[in-house]
């Protein structure tokens, strides 16, 4: 397996003999810690396996995010100025979540624009991936020692998409898994009525959005359905659930780790 | 206060409750939007439309910051081409002028051809008031009054309507039985239509832009009704908001590129009409007076704020087009000339953000109208930063505002965070192995009436990371 490096100048030399050492700090986001712990393991244990050293800086809590889409910009800064400390020594930091990534990256300069921690976000803001992202684009992976049986269709996130424009690199990703049948889902760009507070706020909206996404992943016949935002897959499994359909639903990072076979 | 927005929330809830009810509201709404996408998202793709967009954006940016410059020669060059100009302040002020001019003129018969500002300022209403008989002449309009519906889009008002529902309303107003065939259905309103338009007294039309430079009048239209109305009848009234302008016939060039295809999904539009004054002396057709209505009605608020960008809207519809709330609450449900994410942005501003509280909340922030805006206005983040302004001003829910700030207690400390998760998470997860959140009631249930809460695994990440087996030096 292969995984030759971008040529990127701030990369570390490689070291003699064994695996150029990247350093990556795990932004888990406060969802992923409370409800998902499996996937923020799956994402180390990917990363660790293509020679990247993981490290999670404890001090990370919410990015801010919920706070700042509700309209509570003092919340968010708030919550913010802590997570920016925690990240303050990492050389990249890889999300699991691409809504939580967006956040850091677009929202946070000018969120403290003006501010003390100004040049801190900037600088956080230069350093932060999605998970598939940082796989493509950071690290260069071309190919993957992973398989994986299923029929399995992606579901992209509005924000992966349109905020950070991740959505050829999963889909890459999802190609080198040996076994993996990939079938495109229908409306893929279209909000799977998620939203954050809007999911609770509006919830007969959300769900009549949600009910078309859910159309969509039945008619794939996927018995997978993939993803880069467990605020998203949450929602799209719960109402999969709730309507009796057994379509297994797991974070890109999940179904590398579980069949990786190196 | 508390009263009023509950009940406005209430009554937005109610609409939205009946869109989704609506099966053929369901399916004629997703289906027009599919539609759109299929012959317009190719075109986005091309580099040229990124550079039109571009452009456009810099035109209308232009505009706005030099407005009073350029409404006041568009105004001089009406005038000086014998046309009539009246500044109305507001909606009120806007609707004296042209119910006192039919009034003068006794205009009995009055035709209009398609116009958002026209709806903003409720001019039918006011003009039937004296007597008056107003006919909408755009097939979509047409449809609507017979309906006695507001637009449900600001291009294709009636897009919610179904072949066999439109049937039923011409066959009303024809007084016999009509096939249920498009072609058949639009010879009927055309027939109809055609007596009025020769038998008017006055045409009354919107602006798609006016051109500063020339003081010309420019209509972007499919049907031919807006030649018509703006010909035929011995007087015509331009109404138009006074963010309308491009500086030469130059600037409109990008946007009479983009506006058809944006909006119709068209190479190029069927008709643009440029009308500059009058007709003169030795033109043989044409209305003897022109009036031109430049209406305010809030918009000078918003220029110099922070939503300024919101004027540079060219009204192309694509926002809607591609919206997800929209294709479900259809856009009657937002109680407003303007729906859609433009309309979730520009009637707060206009109308006050009180009169729209929902409205910035019925957004799932997914961009995608940011994205395919012919203007590139920043639409989400506009609806993102209005509910910053509903929080600032003190209508956020208490309830929220508390949540809001715990949270924020607990994530600034990092620790206390990890301890109280620490007490939760075994908690729900035993709450969630005895289905005990996934009834539908208790703190939870806007979310559980709907969706399956997640089973807890019951401890943290940071928890398990700690814990883990030290395989590689990290």
């Amino acid at each position: 397996m292969t995984h030759p490096l971008r040529s990127t100048p701030d990369l570390p030399a490689s070291t003699p003999g064994g695996p150029v050492a990247v350093r990556a700090s795990l932004m888990v986001t406060c969802l992923g810690d409370a409800l998902f712990p499996r996937v923020g393991l799956a994402a180390a244990r990917v990363l660790g396996n293509l020679g990247v050293a993981v490290d999670f800086p404890p001090g990370q809590t919410c990015c801010g995010q919920p706070a700042f889409n509700a309209g509570h910009r003092d919340v968010a800064r708030r919550v913010a100025r802590p997570f920016l400390r925690a990240f303050a020594d990492s050389e990249y930091v890889v999300s699991i979540s691409g809504s939580c990534a967006a956040m850091v990256r677009e929202e946070y300069p000018r969120m403290f624009a003006g501010h003390a921690e100004e040049a801190t976000a900037v600088h956080l803001a230069s350093r932060t991936f999605e998970f598939s992202e940082f796989l493509v684009d950071v690290l260069g992976v071309t190919d993957l020692p992973v398989s994986r049986h299923a029929r399995a269709t992606f579901h992209h996130s509005c924000q992966t998409r349109r905020l950070l424009g991740v959505v050829e690199q999963p889909v890459r990703l999802l190609c080198m898994v040996e076994g993996l049948e990939y079938v495109p889902l229908t409306g893929a760009d279209r909000c799977c009525g998620f939203g954050g507070t809007f999911a609770v706020k509006m919830p007969e909206i959300s769900t009549a959005m949600l009910d078309e996404k859910v159309d969509h992943i039945v008619e794939t016949g996927a018995d997978l359905l993939i993803g880069l935002d467990m605020s998203c897959l949450m929602n799209i499994e719960g109402r999969l659930r709730r309507r009796g359909r057994a379509v297994e639903v797991r974070h890109l990072a999940e179904v590398l780790a579980a069949g990786w076979s190196a | 206060m508390v009263g009023l927005s509950a009940a406005s929330r209430q009554a937005f809830d109610a609409r939205v409750r009946d869109a989704l009810a609506d099966e053929v509201l369901q399916k004629v709404v997703a289906e027009g939007q599919d539609y759109m996408q299929a012959l317009v998202e190719p075109v986005r793709a091309e580099a040229q439309w990124a550079a039109a967009v571009d452009e456009i954006a810099r035109i209308r940016a232009h505009t706005l910051a030099h407005l009073d410059r350029y409404v006041d020669e568009f105004a001089t060059n009406v005038e000086a081409r014998g046309g009539k100009v009246f500044f109305a302040a507001d909606a009120a002020e806007a609707r004296r002028y042209v119910v006192d001019l039919a009034q003068r003129q006794r205009a009995k018969l009055i035709v209009k051809s398609k116009s958002m500002v026209t709806e903003e300022i409720e001019l039918n209403p006011a003009l039937e008031s004296i007597g008056a008989k107003v006919v909408e002449t755009d097939l979509g309009e047409f449809i609507l009054q017979l309906a006695h519906e507001k637009p449900f889009h600001i291009v294709a008002p009636a897009i919610h309507k179904s072949l066999e529902q439109i049937r039923e309303l011409f066959s009303t107003a024809a007084g016999r039985e009509l096939k249920a065939d498009a072609q058949a259905l639009t010879e009927y309103a055309r027939g109809a239509l055609r007596e009025q338009f020769f038998a008017a007294d006055m045409g009354i039309s919107g602006c798609n832009f006016g051109v500063a430079a020339s003081g010309t009048v420019v209509l972007v239209t499919n049907e031919g009704n807006g030649r018509m109305t703006t010909t035929l009848p011995r007087t015509h009234v331009v109404v138009m908001g006074v963010e309308r302008l491009v500086p030469t016939f130059a600037d409109l060039a990008p946007i009479l590129k983009v506006l058809p295809w944006a909006g119709a999904g068209e190479r190029i539009t069927a008709y643009v009409t440029a009308i500059t004054g009058p007709r003169r002396d030795d033109e043989a057709d044409g209305p003897s007076e022109l009036h031109v209505v430049i209406v305010d009605n809030g918009r000078s608020r918003i220029l110099g704020g922070k939503y300024e960008k919101i004027l540079t809207c060219i009204r192309c519809g694509a926002c809607l087009d591609v919206c997800p709330v929209y294709r479900k609450i259809g856009g009657h449900s937002y109680d407003s000339v303007y729906p859609g994410p433009i309309g979730a942005v520009l009637s707060p501003l206009l109308d006050g953000l009180a009169c729209h509280a929902e409205l910035p909340f019925a957004s799932s922030l997914c961009g995608a109208c940011t994205e395919v805006c012919s203007a590139g206005i920043p639409l989400a983040d506009y609806i993102r930063q209005l509910r910053e302004d509903s929080v600032s001003n003190g209508s956020a829910p208490t309830a929220w505002r508390l949540g809001f700030q715990a949270f924020a207690a607990a994530a600034v400390r990092p620790r206390f965070w990890a301890a109280a998760e620490a007490v939760a998470l075994p908690f729900l997860r035993l709450l969630s192995e005895r289905g005990a959140l996934f009834n539908g009631r208790g703190p939870l249930a806007a979310w559980t009436r709907r969706r399956d809460f997640p089973r807890a695994e019951g401890t943290s990440f940071r928890a398990q990371w700690r814990r883990r087996p030290k395989r590689r030096a990290s």
